[in-house]
């Protein structure tokens, strides 16, 4: 039962990380980040069986920081494609030196 | 904690002498006082002044205002300025008078405070009271007060005029500190004051890029003398663990083996510090530079005190010159060699402050000579009668070269003011001048009666009895030279006077109806400084002369009187000498005989006089602008200077100067900055080698961060 969805969990990580690494579109990127967020929130839920309720209840913060987090990053997102009305990650590179 | 700074401590045994001989620290220390005081003042008047003046530069450079139109900070000074100098010299005088009532044996140190305490050093602010500085104190405010009523009428006109009595006051003020000083750290105080006043005063007018290299010159020739007595300050201080005058000087004939080579490596230094200040070979070639600055300056600092500070440094050391032979020695080659070659440099300058200028190095290298041959007294005596006589001359100078000048400025003619060849026939309009200016010169000449026979003959007399000591050849040779300087002298100062005040007019006929007297303030420190060139020297009429001559100076109650005056100071100099070599009278060769020595001394004088006015006067001399300058032969040798400056333009200045463009281009630029700038540019090219990896974009950083997460965790896992 917990291997299922610690196995489950793990899936979900990795298409989040290769989702992130490979697509360009920077709102897909960001949903991918999201996908990796709750695949983690998973581990905890299904861990939480083992070690008590410490696990539900950190899934209840990242859920808040993660809203919090996408609330700034769309903001991003939005002002970016003011500037370049593109959201292609590939088309903007000032972030070097 | 108490911290010793800036406490007023009364030293054990100092303030019990001060007591008992009736000085209290008042008196001593209002003398040292008011010229400070006199420099504050000043300085705001010149500090509020600044604008205007500047202004009034740029304009042309004189005010020509009417007097009562001027401001106040140009009209104050006149009476701050010399005001606190004649109070000054009023004060010494209340403090002479006691000490004259007290008579002194021990000198009286008065501490005010506490300056400075590290390690086993210590070293107070305080004043030594004696004969000595008594009478340095009298000549620097005595002259100085007269020079400075001078400057009154020399330099109101001028734009700075706050200004100038700011540094003339502060000038005295260290001049003071420098002779009243109880200890070497004290006096290097006012050593090093005077120094920056000087340097001050010759670069007056800053914006002449001539005359501000002179000052450097000055300031740079002095520090190479003033390594010399910090050497000597460091050797002295190693031996005695003090460095107060009264200690060391007790103790040195104990201490210090005589002839042994420590008194002579510090009496060495002390004479490279003496030379540096007093203008002596090899270290002179600044005073005559020094002409710079105006011409009261010349009278006050590089004539009448501060070149003369050497002497009295040697004077004041007097009992560890007298330890060391081979040292003492040393001042007296230097100063016969400094006397007589300086003398030969003044037989062609046409500069009128030029000849005073190596006049006055000559007269300085006879008070070399004499403090060097342990005449003690009589270096002193002369340095007293020279600042009488050579501030007469560097005023009555002042004073015609002022009438030149304004002669000149009415017409608009650019001729040069200073130039004898310029002059000629001043004598009847500038009669004062004129006047006062020949006894100057007869004194100076050395004929007899007035100031300066006395003076040079006794150094002369002195210089042949000490050819019966140690090194006698040597002195005997001192003591030729010194005689032929006279002579010299005597040709030199004749040729100036005539040059200047007699023969015909050479200025113009337009300008000559424009060269007048001196004003009031300048014709009466004139007239007082000659009639002390005069009797000045009666102080001090030797016994032989006070009896010999039909008696002439019999009536004087003061034979001897210097001698006497002097003899606590140097009482324990003529102790070694008489211990070692034996008192001058038993030593002299010619058996004393100085009747018949000051009479063929004087004689030699007059005749040489006598014969250059008989020649000269028939001398044909062409306006400077048509004479162009001498050259060839000893004449044209003579007028550059022996070549001196250029001399140590090539083997000092030169290499000094490469070297320094070595160091700057080479080793600082080169290889220090090399070093820095390579650690720069190596971190920059790491940077850009590693900027390669930063694209920029988001896709790369997230696999290159993902990649690092997992090897990240392979490595835990494993």
């Amino acid at each position: 039962m917990i291997t299922d969805s610690l196995v489950l969990s793990a899936l979900l990580f990795v298409i989040g990380t290769l989702g992130v690494l490979i697509r360009r579109n920077a709102i897909i990127m960001f949903l991918c980040i999201e996908l990796m967020l709750n695949a983690v929130n998973l581990t905890f839920v299904a861990l939480s069986r083992l070690v008590g309720i410490d696990g539900q209840l950190f899934v209840f913060f990242v859920m808040t920081v993660a809203a919090a987090e996408a609330a700034v990053g769309l903001a991003i997102i939005i002002s970016i494609f003011r500037h370049y009305e593109t959201v292609d990650v590939q088309s903007f590179n000032l972030l070097k030196w | 904690m108490s911290f010793p700074l800036g406490t007023v401590v009364a030293l054990e045994g100092a303030s019990g002498a001060a007591e008992a001989t009736g000085f209290e620290p008042f008196l001593p220390g209002l003398v040292v006082l008011l010229p400070l005081l006199g420099f504050l003042a000043n300085g705001a008047l010149a500090l509020a002044a600044g604008r205007r003046s500047a202004d009034a530069v740029r304009a042309g450079g004189e005010w020509h205002l009417p007097e009562t139109e001027r401001p106040l900070t140009h009209t104050w000074p006149s009476l701050i300025g010399p005001g606190v100098l004649l109070a000054a010299f009023a004060v010494t005088l209340v403090n002479f008078v006691r000490m004259w009532g007290a008579e002194l044996h021990e000198p009286v140190v008065i501490p005010y405070w506490t300056w400075l305490v590290t390690g086993t050093l210590e070293v107070a602010v305080a004043i030594q009271l004696d004969q000595l500085s008594m009478v340095m104190m009298l000549v620097v405010t005595g002259v100085g007060s007269l020079i400075h009523v001078f400057s009154v009428g020399y330099m109101r006109d001028d734009p700075g005029y706050p200004r100038y009595f700011t540094y003339l006051n502060l000038f005295v003020f260290f001049m003071l500190v420098l002779v009243m000083g109880a200890s070497f750290p004290v006096m290097f105080v006012g050593w090093e004051g005077v120094g920056l006043c000087s340097y001050l005063l010759i670069g007056f007018w800053f914006r002449d890029r001539e005359k501000a290299d002179a000052g450097k010159k000055a300031f740079i020739v002095n520090r190479i003398g003033d390594v010399g007595f910090l050497l000597a300050m460091f050797l002295l201080f190693t031996t005695f663990g003090t460095l107060d005058f009264v200690p060391i000087l007790e103790r040195a004939p104990e201490t210090l083996v005589y002839g042994g080579a420590l008194v002579s490596a510090v009496t060495l230094f002390l004479l490279l510090g003496a030379a540096g200040k007093s203008a002596q070979i090899p270290l002179y070639v600044w005073l005559p530079d020094a002409m710079a600055g105006p011409t009261p300056v010349s009278a006050l600092i590089h004539a009448a005190t501060m070149v003369t500070a050497g002497v009295y440094m040697v004077a004041r050391s007097s009992v560890l010159f007298a330890l060391a032979p081979a040292g003492s020695l040393a001042v007296a080659g230097i100063g016969a060699l400094t006397a007589l070659f300086a003398a030969t440099i003044a037989l062609t300058q046409y500069d009128i402050k030029k000849v005073l200028a190596y006049s006055t190095v000559s007269q300085l290298g006879y008070m070399f000579l004499g403090v060097g041959v342990g005449a003690y007294t009589a270096g002193i005596f002369h340095l007293m009668t020279h600042a009488f006589f050579k501030a007469l001359l560097f005023l009555g100078s002042g004073a015609v070269i002022h009438s030149m000048h304004h002669a000149l400025h009415r017409t608009g003619r650019h001729l040069d003011a200073q130039d004898m060849r310029n002059m000629g026939g001043l004598a009847r309009r500038m009669p004062v001048t004129w006047t006062t200016m020949w006894v100057g010169t007869l004194a100076i000449a050395g004929i007899w009666p007035l100031a300066g026979f006395f003076s040079k003959d006794e150094i002369i007399w002195y210089a042949g009895a000490a050819a019966g000591g140690p090194h006698a050849s040597w002195y005997a040779l001192f003591w030729m030279i010194a005689l032929a300087a006279a002579a010299l002298t005597a040709f030199y100062m004749t040729r100036m006077m005539l040059m200047t005040f007699h023969g015909g007019n050479r200025t113009g006929e337009e300008e000559a109806r424009h060269l007048h007297e001196a004003p009031l303030t300048m014709s009466v420190p004139l007239v007082l400084l000659a009639a002390f060139s005069v009797f000045g020297g009666w102080i001090n009429v030797p016994a032989a002369l006070h009896d010999g001559w039909v008696g002439l100076f019999g009536a004087l109650p003061m034979g001897e009187g210097l001698h006497h005056w002097l003899e606590p100071v140097v009482a324990a100099a003529s102790e070694v000498r008489a211990e070692h070599v034996g008192a001058f009278h038993e030593t002299a060769p010619l058996g004393g005989g100085e009747l018949a020595w000051a009479t063929f001394s004087t004689l030699l004088a007059a005749a040489v006089v006598a014969g250059t006015a008989a020649v000269a006067s028939r001398w044909r001399i062409a306006p400077a602008a048509e004479a162009g300058e001498p050259t060839g032969g000893l004449r044209g040798l003579l007028y550059r200077k022996w070549y001196v400056d250029e001399l140590y333009d090539h083997i000092i200045v030169r290499p000094v100067v490469a070297t320094s463009r070595f160091l700057w281009r080479v080793v600082d630029a080169g290889i220090v900055d090399g070093i820095v700038n390579a650690t720069g540019s190596v971190s920059r090219a790491f940077g850009l080698v590693g900027s390669v990896v930063q694209t920029g974009v988001l896709s790369t950083y997230a696999f290159v961060l993902t990649v690092g997460v997992v090897v990240v965790l392979a490595v835990m896992a494993l």
